[in-house]
């Protein structure tokens, strides 16, 4: 007799379905995944794997970790960085040497592919995690990355 | 009720007999109208909350205190947009459907007794009346699928049609099964034979097998997920009321949350004692009355929302599989032993 069997098992698994949503329905006010989002942009933080725009941290000294090696710029499959260098004299060593004038960064055209990020050997670029990227001029997408005054971080070449 | 006298007695005194009963059947339709059109809303609001409960999200809190107004707000816009239509339409039948829809729901929740003297018409035949009526508005969406000119109206209305004519008997059935105990169609006296115990108190076994029955038939018979075929946003658009817009839309829409309202109502009455409160704790006010009912419906539909968003839909050979191998046989056999127990004197009475 599968007839009264199949009844059995068929209200079973349904029973079964209703309780899993059944708990999510009592947990839903603790649980909710839901961002209230312009009420809590104060406390609002991406997740960690988040990529919303790329950036180059400077340290306290105004100091970045970018060797002007171009292997970003390489690694970039549709010319969202470009780098302008030139070769100037380390005030150190007093040889030539070669420096990013300015690490130039095209976020209209940047698809969050991450190849340059991975492609970096000095760990200069990496992911912000701020999602507010919209502007009313597509000029201010193209942004400079390293600041103004900048400079090397000493032993990164090392 | 004093008001309703009042009321009554007021517009005899001004009027010739016959322009009083018609301004007080007017009347009536008006108060009736208006329940219909809030309860709709605010179906619709609960719905939507509800459904994002059960995906672990907020639902519309913005407009009003907890989105109280969402719909409101959704109305006013709905009644603003342009009515669009095909030029190849039937537009006579496709004008006429979505009056057709509303109307045939608004005409069954007339019976209904919230109270003891809440109720617009106690016809004596009320059950069959409700399954009449119920069936009669599958026409409207059959009018709406034929009348737009659009294969995947006419795809939906027609599944519609089969689902509707598949589960009614159902529905029917399963009733047909309650009455047996109550001896009587008529909704007042059904609820007087409730006052020994609620139906499924009284029918035990039986009653628990029919009202569960009842509840999946119900479930289909207003197109509702897992039994929305005729809607199937995945792959006919929006079914039968895809050439549909604004108001007209609309329209369709209420209608399928009445029509919820109305089959949870049935449920409300026919199994759950309708009006009166559990053990009789507020028997001495009759007014609380209503809020028992609607307490009551209000379960039932959140039993029929827990149904939608945690199902999937139905493939339309499972769902005629459903009704003829399972629900059908299941109710006529439920029947006889229904029949058996009335015979015996093993209903459970207070």
């Amino acid at each position: 007799m599968s007839y009264f069997s199949d009844i059995y098992n068929g209200v079973k698994s349904l029973l079964t379905g209703m309780s899993v949503t059944g708990k999510y329905f009592l947990h839903s006010r603790k649980g909710a995944i839901t961002q209230q989002y312009p009420d809590n942009r104060a406390t609002l933080k991406m997740f960690e794997r988040f990529r919303g725009e790329v950036v180059m941290p400077h340290d306290e000294n105004n100091e970045h970790r970018c060797t002007g090696c171009q292997k970003c710029e390489l690694a970039c499959p549709n010319g969202s960085i470009e780098i302008i260098w030139d070769r100037q004299i380390d005030p150190e060593t007093g040889k030539k040497k070669k420096m990013i004038d300015k690490h130039i960064y095209h976020l209209g055209m940047c698809t969050m592919c991450s190849l340059c990020i991975e492609a970096c050997p000095t760990d200069a670029i990496k992911w912000a995690q701020n999602f507010e990227n919209s502007v009313y001029d597509r000029t201010y997408l193209t942004r400079v990355l390293n600041k103004p005054g900048s400079k090397l971080m000493p032993g990164v070449e090392d | 009720m004093k008001i309703t006298e009042i009321i009554h007695d007021w517009l005899f005194s001004l009027m010739p007999e016959t322009t009083a009963s018609i301004v007080e059947m007017a009347l009536i339709a008006v108060i009736y109208l208006a329940i219909f059109a809030v309860a709709g809303l605010y179906l619709v609001l609960l719905e939507r909350r509800v459904a994002a409960w059960f995906q672990l999200r907020l639902g519309p809190n913005r407009v009003g205190y907890q989105g109280l107004l969402q719909t409101m707000a959704d109305a006013l816009k709905l009644v603003s947009k342009e009515l669009t239509g095909t030029i190849k339409a039937d537009k006579f039948l496709y004008n006429l459907a979505p009056y057709f829809v509303i109307v045939c729901a608004l005409m069954a929740i007339s019976i209904f007794p919230f109270t003891q003297e809440f109720q617009a018409f106690d016809i004596n035949i009320g059950i069959f009346f409700l399954i009449a009526i119920s069936s009669i508005g599958v026409i409207g969406i059959l009018l709406a699928g034929w009348s737009s000119n659009n294969k995947f109206a006419l795809i939906g209305a027609m599944r519609s049609g089969v689902q509707t004519i598949s589960y009614e008997l159902s529905v029917g059935l399963s009733l047909l099964t309650m009455v047996l105990i109550t001896g009587s169609l008529q909704l007042s006296e059904i609820v007087e034979v409730q006052k020994h115990g609620w139906l499924i108190v009284q029918g035990h076994i039986p009653a628990m097998i029919a009202f569960c029955i009842y509840m999946i038939a119900g479930t289909a018979e207003t197109n509702r997920a897992p039994f929305d075929l005729v809607e199937a946003e995945s792959e006919l658009g929006a079914g039968f009321h895809t050439e549909y817009s604004g108001m007209k839309f609309a329209y369709f829409f209420l209608a399928e949350f009445i029509n919820m309202f109305i089959i949870a109502s049935i449920a409300t009455t026919i199994f759950f004692g309708a009006y009166l409160s559990p053990f009789g704790i507020t028997e001495s006010i009759p007014l609380l009355g209503v809020f028992w009912f609607l307490a009551k419906t209000l379960v039932l539909i959140f039993l029929m929302m827990w149904f939608r968003w945690t199902f999937p839909r139905l493939r339309i050979d499972q769902l005629l599989v459903l009704e003829w191998k399972y629900l059908l046989p299941l109710n006529l056999m439920n029947l006889i032993l229904m029949a058996l127990m009335v015979l015996l004197g093993l209903t459970i009475q207070f």
